[in-house]
């Protein structure tokens, strides 16, 4: 395998999903949360393919196009549930959803 | 011929990585989404360009398609549609959660990382010796229809199921609207 070995593969990977960790703790946006979202899946993406890559079967890229389509499923999901809140005039932070605290 | 190639995969990797993290920075500190949006497609442009020197065609050409041109599309047209109603300045105090935050985030990275670097040597070098046709659209769609059907009927359904919900929820009106008739 020509250049750098799994290892660094998944060390990218995994500072990558730390950054999306950090997004969705730290940013208040719905948006910008389903977007640190779409990181993390990308970065466990990113992971299977270097495992498949290391043992030499492919199934790790099917898998990787499996939670591609869950991740699409996910995205359109949580914009509808964004319109939505726009709709019932809520404001767009994750920190003033308090609806369903008893 | 050999450390020439060694030599061009190793500065194409060290871009693409260098690309992936100043973008996912870029994604989770822009206050406006628009741009958060813009620097998720550079962020899932780089990935493609590490799937394609892990020999993954097919999920490469199918991370553009499907993420730059379908999924990062939809964000666009929400942040369109919702306007100036989305933009997400930052907190100007660091509270206690952000801190907290920052501890958990590095945590979770620091442990995955000790341990890719305690088996490097040993179960995560040597990596298998493959064919050309590795990744292929041929051999990733001969999968899909052999081995994995039953996942890729379940995909399906999953879509289908995401696309209901999602007009379900798109077309959800407040009832004070309903009553006056405007939706």
């Amino acid at each position: 395998m020509l250049g750098p070995g799994i290892a660094s593969y998944l060390i990218v990977s995994v500072v990558l999903f730390g950054i999306g960790s950090l997004g969705v703790l730290v940013r208040r946006s719905p948006l910008i949360v389903l977007l640190s979202l779409e990181l993390m899946l990308n970065s466990a993406n990113l992971t299977l393919i270097a495992f498949s890559r290391h043992v030499g079967g492919e199934d790790g890229q099917i898998f990787a196009l499996a939670v591609m389509v869950v991740a699409a499923s996910e995205a359109v999901v949580g914009l509808g549930l964004i319109v939505a809140m726009s709709r019932f005039t809520v404001d767009l932070d994750v920190d003033k959803l308090r609806m369903l605290r008893g | 011929m050999e450390t020439a190639s060694e030599i061009l995969v190793w500065v194409v990797w060290v871009g693409a990585a260098t690309a992936l993290f100043a973008s996912g920075l870029a994604v989770i500190s822009f206050s406006n989404p628009f741009f958060s949006a813009l620097a998720l497609i550079v962020n899932l442009a780089a990935l493609a360009v590490l799937y394609l020197l892990l020999e993954a065609e097919f999920v490469a050409a199918a991370q553009v398609l499907v993420y730059a041109g379908a999924v990062i599309v939809m964000f666009l047209f929400v942040i369109a549609y919702l306007g100036g109603r989305v933009d997400a300045p930052w907190a100007g105090e660091t509270s206690l959660q952000t801190f907290a935050s920052v501890i958990a985030a590095a945590a979770i990275a620091v442990e995955v990382l000790v341990v890719i670097v305690m088996r490097a040597n040993d179960g995560l070098s040597n990596s298998a010796r493959i064919s050309d046709a590795f990744g292929s659209p041929q051999s990733i769609g001969e999968l899909f229809l052999s081995d994995h059907l039953i996942a890729f009927e379940v995909t399906s359904i999953i879509l289908l199921v995401a696309a209901i919900g999602g007009v379900i929820l798109g077309s959800t009106v407040p009832r004070e609207q309903r009553a006056e008739g405007r939706h």
